[in-house]
């Protein structure tokens, strides 16, 4: 097996698993921008898995092959409307936001499976049909070799995440708004004196961080679990959640960590077939973003400073 | 209103308010309340059996409240309690199934062996947070998907020949009851542990009520700059506070490895007990004594759901949604205690 067929196989499936953790870590971006930590973001994962597979079912009769791009707007739209519970929790009823976090994700995965078996009278759902497949992207996989590494046997969801994660980039750092929400959550008591309604803001940084974490479940159940059950979205928001503490909460350095990881979870799954790798126990790779987060985290790849007002509510006239 | 009043008002009504949520999901999906309820009181009380379930249930729910607790008295959040759990339970059964020992000395070898693998893994988020002030939430959840890694990796390697779980632990290291004493409660498998998880109430209640060290741990947690310029050392209690957290849940695991199951499996995913512990803190107000009641409603909660679906048609999940939602409002206290506050200052009028 040459160097060039290796990496034909290790880049598509590491884009594949990259792109539901660039979706949510982004999302996630938003959230801890404004100032609230968004723990909660794996529940909201399961939301935008269980809504897009639900959605996919039920419609795949009608809506033909488009299905799954609708599928994923239910999802966002489901995720970013539940997301407002740990938007009221943590900035109206100034709840521990990480205890507000940690309840999203409970009642995530109780509330799905209960309707699961309420729906479809079994623990988990059938397979879906429509799903996002492996495909060539026209014009771009016949430039020879990048063309066969990078956009052939891939999926449209990767190259889409890639985009979203400039658009994001430019929105925080680049527009008006961007520059209220991280001032909010830099300093929400001057954010205030000058005008900028910190509730408000915060609002609309943990709705969207919703929005974004429903597709990024959603790309998760639809191209690679392609049902809904109790395990489905094991573990990808906390994965999503460490791609930004990793990418020192900027957008473009959150999808290079969600490319790393997914680098590393592909290894996992396809590093057997491969010379080299097959001696090595997967469970190095298993862990291997997790540990590479904590010596992130601990300063030896780079200080990472949160956003300052990260974490505690704003009471106004308090100083 | 008095504060140690409102401390037993708060958990109540949030308790209240998930239990008539979760009646109003049973009825807009077409269930009976009632007839849920019932069955959920006839799973964890109906029966001698399944009393002593409930009971069984109840045990590493108090340990793993214990661990969330005391961390949280120290100012330390401990989202890690289910990895130290699984690393403890696997340790336990380690130490029960590679040795052969008299019973007074195998046991509490298996036992102790838990605590020490839990409070290594609470050693290093703590040692990370006072060498180089790394949040200990986010080291916590990262140190559990690690130990869910290794514990199976080492299940499927070391501890077994590729199999999915490992051998029985010896008798010697077993926790079970005896025969006579298991046919008392009609053969559930209640066992011993609830005598360490009570002993450990009362460790953790004198711990930090009665001694020195634990008047500085909670200290610190109370106020690190305070506590640092009164001469404690800061950093020391903080990986102290987060080792003795990780025993506590350590010792949850063995609950499971030498008393529940007898083994260690492959897990797909995490057990809950951990963050489960975290609603059982809450609830407990973050008190020793506190926890013992919250463990109680949710080991009921627990057991009683498995008896739903047979008895009312709900689906178990419903309980799962009911506990998530007395966090949530646990959490959300600030709105229950303005609204009291409303209330008694307009009877006051």
């Amino acid at each position: 097996m040459d160097f060039i067929q290796i990496l034909s196989i290790i880049v598509p499936s590491a884009l594949l698993f990259a792109a539901p953790l660039i979706f949510t870590a982004l999302g996630g971006a938003f959230s801890e921008r404004s100032g609230v930590v968004n723990i909660g973001l794996e529940g909201l994962m399961v939301i935008g898995a269980f809504t897009s597979i639900v959605f996919n079912l039920t419609f795949s009769d009608q809506l033909g092959g488009s299905v799954k791009w609708f599928a994923l707007l239910a999802a966002m739209i489901v995720a970013c409307i539940f997301a407002l519970l740990h938007a009221v929790a943590s900035i109206s009823f100034r709840a521990d936001q990480v205890v507000s976090g940690v309840a999203i994700n409970l009642l995530a995965v109780g509330l799905t499976l209960f309707l699961v078996k309420l729906i479809y009278g079994k623990g988990q759902t059938d397979m879906i049909q429509n799903a996002f497949r492996k495909v060539d992207i026209p014009v771009l996989s016949d430039i020879p070799v990048i063309g066969k590494i990078f956009f052939a046997n891939t999926y449209y969801t990767s190259f889409f995440a890639i985009i979203v994660a400039f658009i994001v980039w430019f929105i925080i750092f680049k527009t008006p708004f961007g520059l209220r929400l991280r001032s909010v959550g830099e300093h929400p008591m001057a954010a205030d004196t000058m005008g900028i309604n910190v509730t408000k803001m915060r609002y609309i940084g943990v709705m969207i961080s919703g929005a974004l974490a429903g597709i990024g479940g959603g790309v998760y159940a639809e191209s690679i679990s392609s049902d809904f059950g109790h395990a489905t979205i094991n573990g990808q928001g906390f994965m999503a959640l460490a791609a930004l503490i990793f990418g020192k909460w900027n957008p473009l350095g959150a999808m290079g960590a969600a490319l790393f990881f997914g680098f590393a979870q592909s290894l996992s799954i396809v590093g057997k077939s491969l010379p080299l790798l097959e001696n090595i126990p997967s469970v190095y790779l298993l862990i291997a973003p997790y540990v590479l987060t904590i010596l992130a985290l601990a300063g030896f790849i780079g200080r990472a400073d949160a956003p300052k007002a990260l974490g505690t509510p704003y009471v106004k006239g308090k100083r | 209103m008095a504060k140690r009043y409102m401390n037993i008002l708060i958990p109540l009504i949030a308790v209240l308010l998930g239990v008539i949520a979760g009646a109003i999901i049973m009825l807009v999906s077409g269930y009976s309340p009632v007839d849920g309820y019932a069955s959920l009181w006839n799973g964890a009380f109906g029966e001698l059996y399944y009393t002593g379930e409930t009971i069984r249930q109840i045990t590493p729910y108090i340990l793993a409240g214990l661990a969330v607790a005391f961390a949280f008295r120290t100012g330390l959040f401990n989202i890690g309690v289910e990895g130290q759990l699984i690393v403890g339970w696997l340790a336990s059964v380690w130490v029960g199934v590679a040795f052969d020992a008299p019973k007074f000395i195998h046991l509490p070898l298996a036992v102790i062996a838990a605590a020490l693998a839990g409070g290594l893994w609470g050693f290093i988020p703590g040692f990370l947070k006072a060498k180089f002030r790394v949040h200990e939430v986010i080291v916590t959840i990262m140190m559990n998907y690690i130990a869910l890694h290794v514990t199976n990796y080492f299940i499927r390697t070391v501890l077994s020949d590729h199999s999915d779980k490992t051998d029985k632990i010896h008798d010697s290291a077993s926790l079970a009851f005896s025969d006579a004493m298991q046919q008392m409660t009609d053969y559930s498998r209640l066992h011993w542990g609830i005598l360490i998880a009570l002993a450990c109430v009362f460790i953790m209640w004198f711990l930090l009520e009665k001694t020195t060290k634990g008047y500085e741990l909670r200290s610190v947690g109370f106020n690190q700059h305070a506590s640092e310029y009164a001469g404690m050392s800061v950093n020391k209690n903080i990986i102290l506070s987060m080792v003795i957290s990780g025993a506590f849940a350590g010792l949850a695991g063995s609950m499971e490895g030498l008393g529940t199951f007898g083994y260690a499996s492959i897990k797909s995913g995490f057990t809950g007990i951990g963050f489960d512990g975290i609603a059982v803190a809450l609830l407990g107000g973050n008190t020793a004594v506190g926890v013992i009641f919250g463990a109680l409603l949710f080991g009921a909660l627990k057991v009683g759901a498995l008896n739903m679906p047979m008895e009312s048609g709900v689906p178990t999940e419903l309980v799962d949604i009911v506990i998530a939602l007395i966090i949530f409002f646990v959490a959300s206290s600030y709105m229950i205690r303005w609204f009291i506050e409303r209330i008694s200052k307009k009877e006051g009028k």
